[in-house]
């Protein structure tokens, strides 16, 4: 913990005893944070930390119940955004808040319009727009509805939207959450012209890389209270771990080589089209040995979702056929959800909240979801509520559910725990195939761990793993075979010990790299 | 984030009885702008609702209607369809009971005569329900367009149906003939008469019994079966029911089903246990305060039981009102109206402040108990 008590250095933003509660919530304990003018500043913790409900009382989303906010030095009541703005805060949220169909400078502008006439305020706004782009290479089309551009432009997008109306403290919350590598890459440019010119910038994420790769100070939070600042040049992705949980972390897979067996599950020529007459999946074939993960990387919304929905029996086949537990599914031979069930195949959704989970049930109903007409769970006309504590019970102890209540309502259990729970439940019914869909989204460093020895543990107990995720480093650990998506289509295949972010990200991009190409040839020789 | 456990006895009967109390504070301000002092106001509603067997057994007849119309809104909401068709359901209910009791009354003994009736009350609501239900199904139509209106389709469907073909010859008022008296449900004070028991003539009949045998039915389907087990699944998070491999189209309408037979179920208490006849708007809203008793009541058996008691008392309490005072009728519809506004529409004002009084008073208790040891 280095003191920042250096007082030739300016403050942008001190906070002093932050407090706020909703209702039973304890959201921010007595928080304290300096941020120096003109530095990248990291906000670490894990979910429910109070990093967001932190930025919102900035912001002015909130008000505090107790403390102060100093801005440039001077004490500010931040009452709503517009006084944020007006001291010169800009925030750029997890969720684009862009008008999908109106230009990049339609979207700049709104809001911040001048006089009655739009024409003279967007003349004025392409000239200040065409100044910052260049400053700090955010290069956007101005006159191209924003539906039409990459994710990594939209976020272009925001942060000009930001600086036009006189940013010169800059909040991210999760940026590169939905980039690629490479805009990413682009975007760690931008932060660093930013902070060279002399401004702030606070980012919020839970990606340690990030914070070591870009920030000066970190501070990390964890349930609620700041537990530490330190300069990131004086610590390392440990510590930093260590501090959020609590515990010490392993941030390495330790897992052994596959010993991958016969083939359970085929995917052949699988093409699907949505209501809208897109084509979402473009002729997808691959295959899942037993005793092997094979992970699918990509950009969300590339076709990974609809891929899983088909392999699970949750959207109709319409086009190729799915070879799984000896059966063969096509158009004409469909399963129901329930029925993929039964010849084998678990599925971990990748939205736990949208999917996986009702949340207003408690965890023992939550826990039968999708299994609940088994005999097990069932008397003759009521459902065996004994049973089914009993059993859920039994799992949160064997999988570490905490806490160990069955009864509790399932929204009251954090992200990590809820992920187990779907975890368990999909496991606990010793499938073939297993399908696994972001494993750890929003979930806590520690139980990542947990959660990532268990997908190894299926996998070398012989059952047939589909890991889908947007980490890359979680695919690059977990995966034997790494398959990369772009467009419904497969781009490729690398092996793991070849894969690194560079050659993924460009695949990610649909742009095979040579090593790959050469790879492929080889295998197809 | 640290989380204190607030008990459930905090949110589920402190809360809205916080609420009712607002409720009755502006009631009591409606009262005193009309030169009423709220404190008779009130002597003379709880006289009127509960002062005599008179009064109460109108209080609780009215409270089984409700009953009935609340659980009917409460099966379907929790698979988050807002089936407020209850009106119409109940109406064409009183079909079903009304057509078994003209055809086989006096002519069966009542012992197998209820059966029926309670079959063709439930069918009749169920059918009346399974077209939105199947529209909301299939089409995606949706319920609360599709219910209100099958609700005026209902109501002239009846009127027809009574002008044109249950109306006795030569009768001029628009209603059916009257039934059989071995088609009726017994009155509570003519069984209370026969064991020595004196009551006043008040409309309660045995369909109360009936409105609590289905209360406690519903309790068990929506949370002990598998059945009900989907329904919550659906209507807290489709797409999980829809992983979970629930078929949305069959739930979605055996849900409007078990809805609508009990509406129809209504009709047992108006017209088999009180009117004896098919009558022209014999509903006349009760359908319609159902939504507002399931809202009141959070949907459960138990709350709707209470919350049917609560505008039970209103509705006679507040005709007692109007009767002392000579204050117009539709003071009834002002004091619902203000418990729906404060129990259902601003239930959230309260429950924070609520929420909060209670751990600032646990803290306080802590504090005391710890000084003591």
């Amino acid at each position: 913990m280095t003191a920042q008590t250096d007082v030739a250095v300016q403050m942008a933003i001190e906070l002093r005893g932050i407090d706020k509660r909703f209702g039973a919530v304890h959201a921010n304990k007595n928080i304290d944070l300096k941020v120096e003018k003109g530095t990248i500043h990291g906000i670490v913790g894990e979910n429910g930390a109070g990093k967001s409900t932190l930025m919102s009382i900035i912001y002015g989303f909130y008000e505090a119940d107790k403390g102060e906010i100093l801005i440039d030095e001077k004490v500010t009541k931040i009452s709503d955004s517009k006084v944020a703005i007006a001291s010169g805060i800009g925030m750029v949220h997890q969720h684009f808040m862009l008008i999908q169909n109106f230009t990049a400078l339609e979207n700049v502008i709104l809001g911040a319009e001048s006089g009655m006439m739009l024409n003279v305020s967007m003349e004025k706004a392409r000239k200040e727009l065409t100044r910052l782009a260049s400053e700090y290479g955010l290069d956007v089309p101005l006159d191209v509805p924003v539906e039409q551009l990459s994710v990594g432009m939209q976020q272009r997008i925001e942060i000009l939207k930001a600086l036009y109306r006189g940013a010169r403290i800059l909040i991210l919350d999760e940026p590169t959450g939905v980039l690629t590598p490479q805009e990413a890459e682009h975007l760690f440019k931008v932060l660093a012209a930013l902070k060279e010119q002399g401004n702030t910038v606070i980012i919020i994420t839970h990606k340690l890389q990030e914070i070591m790769a870009v920030t000066d100070n970190v501070s990390i939070m964890r349930r609620g209270e700041m537990v530490g600042h330190v300069k990131t040049a004086e610590t390392n992705r440990e510590q930093l771990a260590e501090l959020m949980v609590g515990r010490k972390v392993l941030l390495r897979v330790n897992k052994t080589e596959a010993k991958p067996a016969g083939t359970l599950l085929k995917v052949n020529n699988l093409s699907w089209t949505d209501s809208a007459g897109v084509l979402r999946l473009d002729n997808v074939n691959f295959n899942v040995r037993a005793g092997e993960i094979v992970g699918i990387a990509g950009v969300s919304g590339n076709g990974q979702s609809e891929l899983l929905e088909l392999l699970s029996g949750i959207k109709n086949i319409q086009h190729g056929s799915i070879e799984v537990s000896g059966k063969t599914l096509d158009e004409n031979h469909q399963l129901t959800p329930s029925e993929v069930r039964d010849i084998g195949v678990a599925h971990i959704p990748e939205d736990r909240h949208k999917m996986g989970l009702v949340n207003s049930f408690a965890a023992d109903e939550a826990f039968i979801l999708g299994y609940h007409r088994n005999d097990v769970y069932n008397a003759k006309l009521l459902m065996d509520q004994a049973a089914i504590k009993n059993d859920c019970a039994e799992k949160m102890e064997k999988w570490d559910v905490r806490p160990q209540d069955p009864k509790l309502k399932t929204a009251n259990f954090s992200g990590g725990n809820q992920q187990k729970l779907v975890i368990a439940r999909e496991m606990e019914q010793s499938p073939d195939v297993l399908l696994v869909g972001q494993p750890t989204r929003g979930v806590d460093i520690g139980a990542i761990e947990s959660i990532h020895n268990r997908i190894i543990e299926m996998r070398d107990a012989g059952k047939a793993v589909l890991l889908v995720s947007v980490e890359l480093e979680e695919i690059m650990s977990l995966a034997d075979r790494i398959l990369v998506m772009f467009d419904g289509k497969i781009v490729g295949e690398v092996p793991t010990d070849v894969a690194n972010e560079q050659i993924l990200g460009l695949m990610m991009a649909n742009i095979v790299p040579d090593e790959v190409k050469a790879l492929q040839k080889e295998a197809h020789s | 984030m640290s989380q204190q456990r607030i008990p459930a006895w905090v949110t589920v009967i402190g809360v809205p009885l916080v609420n009712i109390l607002l409720a009755a504070i502006v009631s009591g301000f409606v009262f005193m702008y009309l030169n009423i002092s709220p404190i008779d106001a009130v002597k003379t509603m709880a006289y009127g609702a509960f002062g005599s067997s008179y009064g109460w057994g109108y209080t609780l007849y009215y409270t089984t209607s409700f009953i009935f119309t609340g659980l009917a809104v409460a099966v379907a909401f929790h698979a988050s369809l807002f089936n407020i068709g209850g009106e119409g359901q109940a109406y064409v209910g009183a079909l079903g009971v009304g057509l078994v009791c003209l055809l086989l009354g006096g002519k069966i003994p009542f012992l197998l005569l209820l059966p029926l009736s309670i079959i063709a009350g439930g069918l009749f609501g169920a059918l009346w329900a399974f077209i939105p239900a199947w529209l909301q199904a299939t089409r995606g139509s949706h319920v609360v367009i599709t219910t209100i209106m099958f609700n005026f389709i209902a109501a002239s469907f009846m009127a027809y149906l009574l002008v044109e073909v249950l109306k006795p010859e030569g009768s001029m008022a628009v209603e059916s003939a009257v039934f059989h008296e071995a088609s009726w449900i017994p009155k509570i004070w003519e069984l209370a008469g026969t064991m020595g028991i004196k009551m006043q003539r008040s409309p309660l009949n045995l369909s109360i019994i009936w409105a609590l045998i289905c209360s406690v039915f519903v309790y068990f389907f929506i949370w002990r079966t598998k059945w009900g087990y989907e329904i919550r699944s659906l209507g807290q998070n489709a797409s999980a029911a829809e992983y979970a491999g629930i078929n949305l189209n069959k739930t979605i309408i055996m849900t409007m089903l078990i809805s609508g037979m009990l509406a129809g179920f209504f009709a047992l208490n108006v017209v088999q246990g009180e009117a004896h006849q098919i009558k022209l708007s014999l509903v006349n809203g009760m359908g319609f305060t159902g939504i507002a008793v399931a809202l009141m009541g959070r949907n459960h058996p138990i709350g709707i039981v209470l919350a049917s008691l609560l505008f039970g008392f209103l509705y006679q309490g507040g005709g007692e009102l109007q009767f002392e005072y000579g204050v117009d009728p539709r003071i009834i519809v002002v004091l619902q109206g203000l418990v729906i506004l404060f129990s259902g529409a601003l239930e959230h004002m309260t429950k924070h402040p609520v929420e909060n009084a209670y751990l600032k008073l646990s803290q306080l208790v802590g504090k005391q108990e710890a000084k003591g040891a």
